[in-house]
């Protein structure tokens, strides 16, 4: 029957207007403040920085092996906590294929030296002058950690200081195989 | 769902109330009122028409006018409440817990409840934004819903109508006439010299001008889905940035908001009126309130990453433009626009220091810290140099045993210098901070400070705005249907030869029927028709509105 054809039409017609319109509201509750946000399963963005030695580390030159990617301040004390831990189980995972850099914001050649002199630290620095990496990894708190796997995606953000237990569950965590 | 089927004969779609061929109306309720409500021609809302799934049950929710308007006064009162106590992002707090304590510390309970039911962030919260969206989508629905059969009924309408729906017309007449005829040929005459489009039929005119003004309201609305839209795109990536940044003289910084680019300030200058200069217009002011700026302005170069270039690297960069941006006159690139906003002056930049000898105070030479990138060591002589061993730019005491910088900003500089002199070749530390100096044993030589230097910071906004022109088109076309639905007047005048020798005048307009009587007068006095009268003024008929001209 003709009116029968019609209905089902209609039918189909509201059923795609009224998803479009949902999907449309759902999709700005959905994304509002996470336009620029990265999450995790994103792929980590490339950077390039220089470190303290004059090492240049780009990210994809890690690919195939985790990346621990710390963003710190020498001012921030939860920073300097975590920093020795880093240190031992740098120690334990450097051959192991998960690497870690960490990022300095807003510190100056002196200040970072002085400080790494200070812990001891032995893995990379590199301070981010212009901020732009910390732009492009929307770094608010710090600490902030990201953990790169193998893929080169991030596994996960962490925002806060982290114990060493966690910080060797987190390195085994992307661990390449 | 059944059929209404006219006496003409007609099958009209459930839901109506006006024949949609000859007119008669079909519900018992127009059949026993006096006028007709004749919005939508009588036709059926399409929504009437089913009500089977789940679907159309959805639909015929959204295309209601009352549930329009209910969305619509919930949209507003929830937007009044929202500006009874400070959105978030006007809130000098950045956590949430904080958030919700700063509500709770100023506002009481009342601020607890504001904080929980989320009218803190209430054009983020996920149910302002399904209000706004129900409100769309009632927009859409409705409209959808009325046009297409309101259009349709309009242009199919027939010249001749049954009497009955004249005679429901709130403005109708009925009377005889010598000769029906000549009065329907003056009246035809006449009514196109008003500018009526006029057809015949067996005996009957219809003479109907500015139909077009019918969908103004639909155009209107049209207008505001655009707009809606527009501000839907803001939320996709690339369609609008709105962020600030606080740059610092001599510094080179990436613009939040737009990847790859870098903004170096070269300074920062605010200028004030002199007393000389500006005596005629400002000289009572100046006296008053001591000085007024006259330029906000900060000098910067733009630069780009170059194609393929990565975060965090220099080498890549290339300088696009150097500009200086004042007040209302931003630095445009790619869409975006950075607009001079706020400053902040003197933050210290370098320190001057001089090296004595504590028993002669004999100078050994002077030697300045960058504050915001110090070196390690400064020579003075041959034998003689400082070392800065360490550096907290806003030193806050001590904390076991280390002392400790709050912030990276130098608000309170402090030194942990190491003086090599030739009387000392192993070097005396001294830890230096504004008005302190600390020495682990008594020291021969000593660290004085000499003068500081400092820079200015500008505050600087980012703005990008893809949507705009989307919602300059839709408050275009917004204003577009107001102005056709305002200004004009769908106006329809029925003449047709009743039985024996009668003549049967109807009229119907949307709005101003004022004037559709005045018109309706001219053609009466031209052509001999009956006289009518207005059902719901019955005050103006037309003797009266003729005896008011004179």
């Amino acid at each position: 029957m003709a009116s029968k054809s019609k209905k089902k039409k209609r039918l189909v017609i509201r059923t795609v207007v009224l998803l479009l319109l949902v999907s449309a509201v759902v999709y700005t509750i959905a994304f509002k403040d996470k336009v620029d946000v990265l999450a995790v399963g994103d792929m980590a963005p490339d950077f390039e920085l220089t470190d303290l030695d004059g090492n240049k580390h780009r990210l994809s030159d890690y690919k195939g092996e985790g990346v621990f990617l710390n963003f710190w301040g020498t001012w921030c004390g939860p920073c300097k906590r975590e920093m020795p831990f880093m240190e031992s189980q740098y120690k334990a995972f450097e051959k192991k294929g998960v690497h870690i850099l960490a990022v300095n914001i807003k510190g100056s050649d002196l200040k970072v030296e002085a400080f790494r002199d200070n812990y001891k630290l032995t893995f990379p620095i590199a301070i981010d002058k212009t901020e732009s990496v910390k732009e492009v990894y929307n770094i608010i708190p710090l600490p902030t950690t990201f953990l790169i796997n193998k893929e080169g995606r991030i596994e996960q953000i962490i925002t806060r200081e982290m114990s060493e237990d966690e910080i060797k569950s987190h390195m085994e965590s992307i661990q390449p195989d | 769902m059944s059929k209404i089927n006219c006496q003409c004969g007609h099958e009209n779609p459930f839901g109506t109330v006006l024949c949609e061929r000859c007119g008669r109306p079909q519900t018992t309720e127009a059949k026993q009122s006096e006028t007709v409500d004749m919005r939508y021609e009588g036709s059926a809302r399409r929504s009437q028409t089913y009500k089977r799934s789940i679907i159309d049950r959805i639909w015929n929710f959204f295309s209601s006018v009352k549930i329009g308007i209910s969305i619509i006064v919930a949209v507003l009162v929830t937007s009044a409440i929202g500006t009874l106590f400070p959105q978030k992002l006007y809130v000098p707090v950045s956590t949430d817990a904080d958030i919700a304590a700063y509500y709770e510390r100023l506002y009481g309970v009342f601020g607890t409840i504001y904080y929980k039911l989320g009218f803190y962030d209430m054009y983020n919260s996920w149910w302002f934004i399904t209000l706004v969206g129900m409100l769309g989508t009632s927009i859409i629905i409705a409209s959808v819903d009325r046009v297409f059969p309101l259009y349709k009924s309009l242009k199919k309408q027939r010249t001749k109508r049954h009497a009955s729906f004249m005679k429901v017309q709130r403005i109708f007449g009925e009377g005889s006439s010598d000769d029906p005829d000549e009065a329907l040929g003056k009246a035809e005459e006449k009514l196109k010299s008003l500018r009526y489009n006029v057809k015949t039929e067996e005996g009957a005119l219809l003479a109907e001008k500015n139909r077009f003004s019918r969908w103004g309201p639909y155009i209107n609305h049209a207008g505001l889905i655009i707009f809606l839209f527009g501000i839907l795109l803001r939320g996709i990536p690339g369609f609008y940035v709105d962020e600030t940044m606080w740059i610092r003289e001599g510094e080179t910084r990436s613009i939040p908001g737009a990847p790859g680019y870098f903004l170096e300030s070269k300074g920062f200058i605010l200028e004030n009126y002199t007393k000389d200069e500006a005596k005629e217009i400002y000289g009572e002011a100046l006296d008053r309130v001591g000085s007024i700026a006259k330029n906000y302005q900060t000098d910067v170069a733009l630069y780009k990453n170059k194609e393929g270039g990565l975060p965090g690297q220099s080498e890549h960069r290339k300088l696009e433009k150097e500009y200086s941006i004042i007040v209302n006159k931003p630095l445009t690139f790619d869409g975006y626009s950075i607009f001079q906003m706020d400053f902040r002056l003197d933050e210290l930049k370098a320190m001057t220091f001089q090296l004595t000898q504590k028993e002669t105070g004999k100078s050994l030479g002077e030697f300045t810290v960058d504050l915001v990138d110090p070196e390690d060591t400064y020579e003075l002589a041959e034998g003689t140099k400082v070392k800065l061993l360490d550096y907290y730019p806003d030193y806050d005491g001590v904390e076991n045993g280390e002392p400790v910088s709050k912030s990276p900003i130098p608000n309170n500089p402090a030194f942990i210098f190491e003086m090599v002199t030739p009387e000392k070749p192993d070097g005396e530390r001294s830890f230096v901070a504004i008005r302190q100096t600390l020495e682990t044993e008594e020291n021969a030589y000593k660290v004085n400070f000499i003068k500081a230097d400092t820079r200015d910071i500008s505050g600087l906004t980012i703005r990008k705005d893809r949507t705009l022109y989307i919602l300059l088109f839709g408050g275009i076309i917004f204003m577009i249907g107001v102005a056709m639905g305002s200004y004009w007047n769908h106006r329809r005048i029925w003449i047709q030869k009743g039985k024996d020798n009668t003549l049967l005048i109807a009229a119907h307009t949307n709005k101003n029927w004022f004037s559709l009587k005045k018109e309706l007068n001219q053609v009466q006095d031209i052509a001999h028709l009956p006289a009518y009268e207005d059902r719901l003024d019955k005050e103006s008929t037309s003797e009266n509105l003729e005896g008011d001209q004179q």
